[in-house]
Formats: C-alpha cells, sequence, structure tokens
C-alpha cells in the first residue's frame, strides 16, 4: 500500500500564470517567480512560510487578517505579502522584532474570542489558527474580551445575541459559529472554486458572521450543493466534517480515484488504522486540481451499508429463496451450470456485461471470460444504453471515439456549446471548471429542452438558450450548420488543409437546402430561427469553440446521427485540434470511457479493434491461446431478445442493474426470467439479481487496485485502501469463474493484467503502473510516440487522416405525442445520486432526494387538476407508474422531465424500446406520455414490489 | 405496417431496424448508401440476427426499404451454427 504522509504544501495564494519571470531576495535568498506572483507565494516557493490566516492557495487573497505582514525595503509600512505581489529587484524581510509584535498582537485579538478548549476541539492537530498561536510565539492573552461570539451567556447570565448555536443540519458537516474567525475563506472557496456563491459574510465589523443566504437558511435549506469546498478551506473547527468530529483526525492517506462520474476526481482517502476517516480532493489531481462535489467527498457510507451482501448465494430457480454458500460451492455450481448450458445450447448461447463501475483491470477480464472462455464475442457494457453513439459518430467523423480535449482546455475556451447535458448535475466538478470560465467572460450557448442551472445560476447567464422539443437534436444541429455554411462563416484554411473539400462542398449543399435553415426548422424543433442563427454566429466567430455534449445527445433513435452533426460543426469552423476547442462527450459513470476502452463492445477487440480483422485476432490468440470468434456477438437487447426466442441461456452480469438502468423494464424482466443462469456481481441484491441464480458479493473502489480512465481519456489509479469486504477485489472473481470454467489465469495483481493490456493494446502500449506511480496520470494514447500520454486529440491531423463530413438527415423518431399521449418525457439525473442510485440511496445523500418527481409546467399541470405535490400517474404505450408531480417552468409546456433513481418509480417501466439505429442505444430522452392524477402505486409497481420482496428472502444459515 | 418494434416478433424487429438504418444511408449517393448498409449490418449484427434478416429477405422482403433489398447480396449470410 502506498502513503502519502506529507500534507499538501499551502502556498497561499495560486499560481501565477505568467510568462514572464521576476527575481526578487526574501530573507537573503533570491527566488524567480511568474509575475503576478505574491510575496507569500514567492517566499513559499523557498521553504519561508509567512504566518497566514485568511489567505490559502485555492482562493484569491483577500488580506484582511494582516497576519502575514512583512517589510520591503524602500517601502513604508508593513504590507500583507498574501496581497502584495512581487516586483523586481524587491528586498523582502518576513520576520524581524517589529513584525513579530505585530503578528502576536494580531493572534491575541484572535484568540481572546475564541473559545479555548483546544483538548477536546475537533479540529485539535488540524487547526491553522492553533499553528499560527505556535508560530507567531503566542504566549498569553493579555486582556479579557467582554463581548464574545462563543459565551451562550454573558457574565451576568444574560443570554449573548452574538452566539449562534451549531448547524448540524447538513448530513456530512457541522457549521460552529463561535469558532469562527470570519476569514472568509469559505465564501470565497464556495464562489471561486465552486461556483454556487451559497455563502454570504453578513453585517460588518464585530457583528460580521458567515451565513448560508438568507437569516433564516441553515445548511440543509440553503442553495449549498455541499461540495465541501469550504470545508476544505476552513482553517479552524468551524467548517468540519462530521466524521472528524466523530473518529478524530486521520493518520495516514493513500491516493486514490472518485467511483461515481466521468470526471474521475482524484482524492485523498484519509484514515486512521482500517477506518476511512475522510475523503478529500487531492489538489494534485488533473481532472479536479482539488475540487470535488458531494458524491465522491461524502456519499462513501454505502461501502459499509448493512445491505451489503458479503457472502455468494446461490439458488436453483428464482422463486427459491437465496441460499449463502462457500466461494467454492458457488464457483462449482456457477461453472457446471454454464457448461451445461454450453453443451447444450452451444457456445453462443452465454454471455456478459462488464462494468462501468469497475476497473479496467476488471471489465478486460470479463470480455476475456467471453472471448476465451466461453469463446464468443457475446459481450457488452452499460455504456451502450449510454456513449454506444459517441464511439460511432467521432469514430466515423474523426477517427477515434475519444473526447478531444482534457478538462484544462475549458480555460482557454471563448464560447462553449453545452448540448444535452446538465453539467451541475451530471458532472459537477467539471461545472465548476466550466462556471469559472464563464465568470471571466466566456460565452455560452445551451441547447436543452429544460432550463438546466448552467442556462441562469449566480453570476452565470447563457447568451443562448435553445429549448429544443425533445427528438429534433438533429434537426437543430443542422440548422446551425445551414447558418454557418450559408453565412460563409466556415473556416475554409482549416477545412481545406484538414478535411476534404470536395466532402466538404457536398456536405454543405446539403446543409444549405432550405428545408435545413432555421426558418424551415422552427416550427418542428420549436427554437426561433433568430436565436439559432446568433447562436451559429457567436460559435463559429466568438474564438475558439469548444462543445460539451451529454446523454441528452445520444440517447436518441438518432443518437448517432447528432454526434455527426456535432463532429461536422466543430470540423467547419476549425474547432478542433488545439487547447480550448474540440467535441467533448461527458460520460456519465466513472468508468465509461475505460470499459468501452477494453473491449466491451460485441464488435470490437480492446482499443476499439473489429474482431473481424485477422491481425487483431492473431494479436490476441497469442497470448491467450485460443482461437477468437470472427463475428460479431449480441448487444444487450439483442442478447434479451435471443432469450425471449430461447437461444440464449446465461449471463454474467458484473456491477450493472439492466433491470432498473435499461429500457422497457418488462421486456428486460421477461428477458432475464428466460435464462437458466443468470450471474449477478454486485454489491447490493439490485434489482436484477430478483432474476438471478447466482449472486456473487462485489467490492467497493476503496478495497482493490487497478485504474479509471475518465471522460478525458486519464487513466488514474484505484488504489486499495482497506481489504475487501467481501474477501476478494473483483477481478479476482471473475479469475475464479474462469478458473473453474478451466482456463489457466493465474494474475496476482491487477498490474499484471494492465501489462497483457499494454502489450496487446497500441493505445496503451506505453501504460503501466510504474508509469502511473511516476507521472500521476496519463491520457492515452500514451506509446513510444507520446510517452507522456496525450492531453489533446487531431493536433496535426485527425486520427482518421482526414476528418469526413457526414450528411446529417432528420428523421423523425416513431415515439410520436397524439391524442392518447400529447406529452413527451424526456429523462436526466441530479446531483447527488448517482445512475440507478444504488450506492448513493444508501448513503445519507438522500437528505436532497427522497424521491424521483416528474417535472411539468403550470400550464399542462393546471389543465389536468394537477397540483404541485401531487401523486400523478405517468403512462406510455409501455406501462404505467406513478410519481409525485413537481409543477416548474423549467420545462416546456409538452414537456415533463423526470429522474430514475429510484426502483419503486421505475421510470423505465415508461420508456419505450425504441433505440438509435446505429448503435441501438436506447432512446430514454423522448417517449410520449400521458399524466393525470392518480391515488398511488400503479399495478406494475405493486406487483413488482411484491416479486422483488419475495425474491430477496434469503435463507437462514443453515 | 405499424412503426413500433414488437418484443414477440423477432423478425418485425430487425425488419425495424433496418429500416432505421437504410433512413440514414439513404442520405448518401446511392452506391455508397448501398455498401455502407451492408457493412454495417455485418460490421454489427451478430448471427442470429442476420439468420432473421435473410428469413425475412428469402420470403420476397416484405416490409423492408427498398436499400435494405439492393444491400443484401452484400449482406453476409451467417453459416449455419
Ligand atoms: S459545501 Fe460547497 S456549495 Fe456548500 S457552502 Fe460549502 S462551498 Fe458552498
Ligand atoms: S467558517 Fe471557517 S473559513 Fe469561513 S470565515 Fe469562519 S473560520 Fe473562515
Ligand atoms: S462524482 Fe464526479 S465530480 Fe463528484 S467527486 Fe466523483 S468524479 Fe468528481
Ligand atoms: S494571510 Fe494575508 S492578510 Fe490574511
Amino acid at each position: 500500500m502506498k502513503d502519502f504522509i506529507i500534507p499538501d504544501r499551502d502556498y497561499g495564494t495560486p499560481a501565477a500564470k505568467s510568462k514572464q519571470m521576476v527575481t526578487l531576495t526574501i530573507d537573503g535568498f533570491d527566488v524567480t517567480v511568474p509575475e503576478g506572483t505574491s510575496i507569500m507565494r514567492a517566499a513559499a516557493e523557498i521553504g519561508i512560510s509567512v504566518p497566514k490566516l485568511c489567505a490559502t492557495d485555492s482562493v484569491d487573497a483577500f488580506g484582511s487578517c494582516r497576519l502575514c505582514l512583512v517589510e520591503i525595503e524602500g517601502r513604508n509600512g508593513t504590507p500583507a505579502s498574501c496581497t502584495t505581489p512581487v516586483a523586481a529587484g524587491l528586498k523582502v524581510t518576513t520576520q524581524n522584532a517589529k513584525l513579530k509584535t505585530l503578528r502576536r498582537g494580531v493572534m491575541e485579538l484572535y484568540i481572546s474570542d475564541h473559545p479555548l478548549d483546544c483538548l477536546t476541539c475537533s479540529a485539535n492537530g488540524d487547526c491553522e489558527l492553533q499553528d499560527m498561536a505556535g508560530a507567531v510565539g503566542l504566549r498569553d492573552v493579555r486582556y479579557e474580551a467582554v463581548q464574545t461570539h462563543f459565551r451562550a451567556k454573558d457574565t451576568s447570565g444574560q443570554v449573548n445575541p452574538q452566539y449562534i448555536p451549531r448547524d448540524d443540519s447538513n448530513p456530512y458537516f457541522s457549521y460552529d459559529p463561535q469558532k469562527c474567525i470570519v476569514c472568509s475563506r469559505c465564501v470565497r472557496a464556495c464562489e471561486e472554486v465552486q461556483g454556487t456563491f451559497a455563502l454570504t459574510i453578513e453585517g460588518r465589523g464585530f457583528d460580521s458572521r458567515v451565513s448560508f443566504g438568507a437569516k433564516t437558511d441553515t445548511a440543509i435549506t440553503s442553495d449549498c450543493v455541499s461540495c465541501g469546498a469550504c470545508v476544505a478551506a476552513c482553517p479552524t473547527a468551524t467548517l468540519q466534517e462530521k466524521s472528524i468530529i466523530e473518529i478524530g483526525t486521520p493518520e495516514r492517506s493513500v491516493i486514490t480515484t472518485c467511483a461515481y462520474c466521468g470526471v474521475g476526481c482524484s482524492f485523498k482517502a484519509e484514515l486512521r488504522g482500517d477506518e476511512l476517516v475522510r475523503m478529500v480532493p487531492y489538489k494534485h489531481g488533473k481532472a479536479n486540481r482539488g475540487h470535488s462535489c458531494v458524491k465522491g467527498r461524502f456519499a462513501y457510507g454505502y461501502a459499509s451499508h448493512q445491505d451489503r451482501i458479503l457472502n455468494p448465494m446461490i439458488r436453483e430457480n428464482i422463486t427459491d429463496p437465496w441460499r449463502e454458500v462457500s466461494w467454492a460451492e458457488a464457483m462449482e455450481f456457477t461453472a457446471a451450470r454454464m457448461k451445461g448450458i454450453i453443451e447444450k445450447h452451444g457456445r453462443h448461447s452465454v454471455g456478459v456485461i462488464t462494468s462501468s463501475r469497475c476497473t479496467n483491470e476488471e471489465a478486460y477480464l470479463v470480455q476475456k471470460l467471453t472471448r476465451a472462455v466461453f469463446m464468443n464475442n457475446n459481450t457488452d457494457t452499460c455504456a451502450r444504453v449510454c456513449h454506444s453513439p459517441t464511439g460511432y459518430g467521432l469514430g466515423q467523423t474523426l477517427g477515434t471515439s475519444a473526447g478531444t480535449q482534457d478538462f484544462d482546455s475549458v480555460e482557454q475556451t471563448d464560447v462553449v456549446i453545452v448540448i444535452g447535458a446538465n453539467p451541475t448535475d451530471g458532472h459537477p466538478v467539471f461545472a465548476s471548471r466550466l462556471k469559472k470560465r464563464l465568470r471571466k467572460g466566456a460565452k455560452l450557448i445551451v441547447i436543452d429542452p429544460r432550463r438546466t442551472d448552467m442556462v441562469q445560476s449566480p453570476h452565470i447567464k447563457a447568451a443562448h438558450h435553445l429549448a429544443l422539443t425533445p427528438g429534433t437534436n438533429v434537426a437543430v444541429v443542422t440548422a446551425l450548420a445551414h447558418v454557418i455554411v450559408t453565412e460563409g462563416l466556415f473556416d475554409e484554411a482549416f477545412i481545406r488543409e484538414r478535411c476534404d473539400w470536395d466532402e466538404f462542398q457536398d456536405y454543405a449543399e446539403f446543409a444549405a437546402r432550405p428545408e435545413n435553415s432555421p426558418e424551415s426548422t422552427a416550427l418542428l424543433t420549436g427554437v426561433s430561427a433568430e436565436e439559432l442563427r446568433a447562436a451559429a454566429r457567436l460559435y463559429a466567430k466568438g474564438g475558439n469553440g469548444a462543445i460539451y455534449y451529454g446523454l441528452g445527445v445520444t440517447e436518441h433513435s438518432q443518437g448517432s446521427t447528432t454526434v455527426i452533426g456535432i463532429a461536422n460543426l466543430a470540423m467547419m469552423t476549425g474547432n478542433v485540434g488545439r487547447a480550448g476547442v474540440g467535441v467533448n462527450p461527458l460520460r456519465g459513470q466513472n468508468n465509461v470511457q475505460g470499459s468501452c476502452d477494453m473491449g466491451s463492445f460485441p464488435h470490437e477487440l480492446p482499443g476499439y479493434r473489429h474482431v473481424k480483422g485477422e491481425g487483431v485476432r492473431e494479436i490476441f490468440q497469442k497470448v491467450w491461446g485460443v482461437q477468437i470468434d470472427d463475428e460479431p456477438g449480441l448487444r444487450i437487447p439483442n442478447m434479451l431478445d435471443a432469450a425471449m426466442e430461447g437461444t440464449f441461456k446465461g449471463l454474467y452480469c458484473q456491477g450493472e442493474d439492466i433491470l432498473q438502468s435499461d429500457p422497457d423494464t418488462k421486456h428486460v424482466a421477461a428477458g432475464l426470467a428466460a435464462m437458466d443462469c443468470v450471474i449477478v456481481h454486485d454489491l447490493f441484491l439490485n434489482e436484477t439479481a430478483n432474476y438471478a441464480h447466482v449472486f456473487l458479493p462485489g467490492s467497493t473502489f476503496l478495497e482493490k487496485d487497478g485504474t479509471f480512465t475518465n471522460a478525458e481519456r486519464r487513466i488514474n489509479r484505484v488504489r486499495k485502501v482497506m481489504a475487501p469486504r467481501n474477501g476478494y477485489a473483483d477481478w479476482e472473481i471473475t479469475q475464479m469463474l474462469a478458473r473453474a470454467m478451466g482456463a489457466n489465469w493465474g494474475y496476482t495483481h491487477p498490474s499484471q493484467i494492465m501489462d497483457e493490456i499494454a502489450m496487446t493494446t497500441p493505445s496503451f502500449a506505453g501504460v503501466n503502473y510504474a508509469r502511473l506511480e511516476e507521472l500521476g496520470s496519463v491520457q492515452w494514447p500514451c506509446n513510444e510516440k507520446a510517452p507522456e500520454g496525450t492531453p489533446l486529440m487531431h493536433v496535426d491531423g485527425f486520427v482518421r487522416g482526414k476528418g469526413k463530413f457526414i450528411h446529417t438527415e432528420y428523421v423523425a423518431t416513431d415515439e410520436r405525442t397524439g391524442p392518447r399521449f400529447p406529452l413527451l418525457l424526456t429523462t436526466g439525473r441530479i446531483l447527488s445520486q448517482y445512475n440507478v442510485g444504488a450506492q448513493t440511496r444508501r448513503t445519507a445523500n438522500v437528505a436532497w432526494h427522497t424521491e424521483d418527481l416528474l417535472e411539468i409546467h403550470p400550464h399542462d399541470a393546471e389543465v389536468r387538476g394537477v397540483k404541485d405535490g401531487d401523486y400523478v400517474r405517468l403512462a406510455s404505450r409501455s406501462g404505467e407508474t406513478s410519481l409525485r408531480a413537481k409543477v416548474t417552468d423549467r420545462v416546456n409546456p409538452g414537456v415533463v422531465y423526470t429522474t430514475f433513481h429510484h426502483p419503486d418509480t421505475q421510470a423505465n417501466v415508461i420508456t419505450t424500446d425504441y433505440s438509435d439505429w446505429a448503435t441501438n442505444c436506447p432512446e430514454y430522452k423522448v417517449t410520449a406520455v400521458q399524466v393525470g392524477l392518480s391515488n398511488g402505486p400503479s399495478e406494475w409497481q405493486q406487483d413488482y414490489a411484491a416479486q422483488a420482496a419475495h425474491s430477496r428472502r434469503i435463507a437462514a444459515a443453515e | 405496417m405499424s412503426p413500433e418494434p414488437s418484443h414477440t416478433n423477432p423478425q418485425a424487429k430487425l425488419i425495424y431496424m433496418a429500416n432505421q438504418i437504410a433512413k440514414f444511408m439513404e442520405s448518401k449517393p446511392h452506391a455508397e448508401g448501398v455498401a455502407l448498409l451492408a457493412s454495417h449490418i455485418n460490421d454489427f449484427w451478430e448471427p442470429r440476427m442476420r439468420r432473421h434478416l435473410f428469413s425475412v429477405i428469402d420470403e420476397g422482403g416484405a416490409g423492408l426499404r427498398p436499400l435494405v433489398l439492393e444491400a443484401a447480396d452484400r449482406i453476409k449470410r451467417p453459416v449455419s451454427a
């Protein structure tokens, strides 16, 4: 286990970006730093820590505490080193008799209004106020303050109006105002780092206090999104993790990667013994740069939740109760069943589903299991239901499915298009970085049916919001191209150099057709032509233009076409191949990128190479010693279809809950019920497990070694923080199953699996654990040509050679509204919950989201007699469910919206099995529905609940 | 033809899927569209799916868009397992 106990140095103020260097002298030592650096930071660079309280290097200096005073030769007074920039030739003194006296005076004032209960304070040993008292040599406090903030009653027994009791309303951290020194680090962190503006300093002088918005607001009722940035910035015990209060300070830390979303934040897991004390965002993490969201920072409690299954279980039939067995018996049972199926129905009758929540190494082994042990290509992954169109669309146009940029690129963007993504909820840390850039002047265009928080929030306002009708993405994207082409806004030089000019001409002719003009499409898309034209002009001519998109693009019957359209836009405006531009898919789950890279799709071996390629098969045949099938295998929906017709009988499903996450729940249930052996490998008895014969308990990301690859292709280490509670890491369990089926796998550490990946997959050729240790992380391709990885793609030319323009004709989805189903349902996610919620529902995050709600426009609600909070029935051609309504004008009339985090709601009972034409990615984002008042759960919900309860029974141990 | 893909009839669903691909390919120059439709199905459809498709084509191809039928002889016929 790797140990990084050394605390990260706090340089006091953020690094300056200037290339101009300046040399000065501090305490007699020369130091050369970029122009704009503070004297405090310059001193820190040479190891001199000037005492400080209100400065920290995650936020801009404020200069309020006056503890960091220094003297500068030739200048009057004692300036604050945190707010004074360096200048050439300065001679700075940080310590002398005068400064010492001044600092002690400052500290004395602070301490006189601070409770002196250091020994029992939860921040004991982790408090900068304490440290500074020591640093300045404070030995006594000469006066007792008459008025304080920390005595509940004054000396005469009167209630002290300045005393504010502790606010414990947030489940993860507490706010204890009596310890506050009003340094405003928290306020600045909330503004600058997170961008939520939930905190303010109210009042002046002695009366000034930190406040969560309005007077009546507590942490939980305020705008606070619980990202924890303020907690990390607070130098005292005022804002503090409750886990520290309960457990005490940590004594060791391990760097690892968040297992929740595609941002892939780096964290320091801080422990005492084997007990996880807290997760702190890692300052040197290149994806998150020291920031995090509520999920990664706080929502790890599921790892020790009582619902977690720790022993393997089997049963003959899915109507039987579960029986706990030993690992050996579970493997024997499973292998016998799977072998029996293969014998009877042939080698194509079984398959696997890899997980986007597991590591690269684990996904690799699961696809290897089906290709090298079951001897077929029946492997798929939940990325099927989110980003498979990205793979197809970007592959066709640019030559690789990879996102083109790193997250740092956003700092150099001038115009951002966010389409079909809700980053503040889905990719919060990226959203914070984006908002920071927007506050500094970049322009924003949002293309989304819903008025998301990106459209308008404190200090952010989109220049254009194209609130399109769900299902009309292609029409809008093509109309943007129409404007760029017909108004001559394209970048001819770029197209001539990097693409095929004739192909562009052909595309331009297509886009220029009158039926693609914003005026013609307005009726269909609901987007005003004027607004769309303005947006197109801004993107084409506003400087560096970057497009970020999410599931609102891909989860449509024309998902692949929209991705192609997006790539077309970027190419024709020359917005590919440098910092600040690009085409950036925002991936859903943490390792969607990785699981796709690892060959999880049924037609591709690792590294996106089609199984029909003889040369590619040859590479793996040599290493694996088997013959590889040259035909593509079944995708998830096809597996279920094949199960229904009786030719697909056995499925190993790792870390996915297809019953809840895949569309048309009834179809999924029927398909699973038709199989003879369903193996669910997960942390909890998930919904799919209701149809399983074997349950293999999984391990959490805290309990294993491996790597995740985030949306910027960054390969980050996951490090084992504690021993697996279920006994084995997931890769070990897959290996056990392979061995039970007769394979001779003998991996003893995931690094060996990565070595095999590197050996077989050119874009990973330079990746190994030693390299990751050395560099922290790398972005693939990482090989001989790019030994340190590749932050930006397509720099000198497109991966496919010339960029390819492809026609993007709008084809209306067959899912249409009509008299029976007049509204369009679109689905999404919210910040505090993750995917089907299996983990987050088992943490205190439920404080923010206890149930899925249906957002409906006041107009649509009124005609149906629906009031806010009413139980409503939501019905589509596929099925119906019930949930509560939230009346809001965030959605347009005619559109309703919900999330799918809770199994009781089963939003996917409603969604149909229409899917993307190229990849079968389901059309989650458009379903025609009707909404009406209801009295409670639908019949399906009741039946389902009964079946689930019945199926989850576990027989008492023998 | 009902636009709703059916759960119970595998052929109806595959007809629907093939037509969806055809609609995209129809916007391309004709020859390219035919070729790409065939290679798309060859690359992404498991033999079982292609077998169902051929059983429709062999019976005259009712319900399939013309482009699918034109591409048929370039679609790989699965060898029987
Ligand atoms: S937790 Fe985050 S959002 Fe909440 S007040 Fe602190 S910085 Fe602001
Ligand atoms: S809560 Fe902490 S960070 Fe905020 S002003 Fe008070 S002491 Fe400073
Ligand atoms: S969920 Fe995403 S944004 Fe939040 S901490 Fe984890 S990786 Fe970062
Ligand atoms: S640290 Fe410089 S004034 Fe507070």
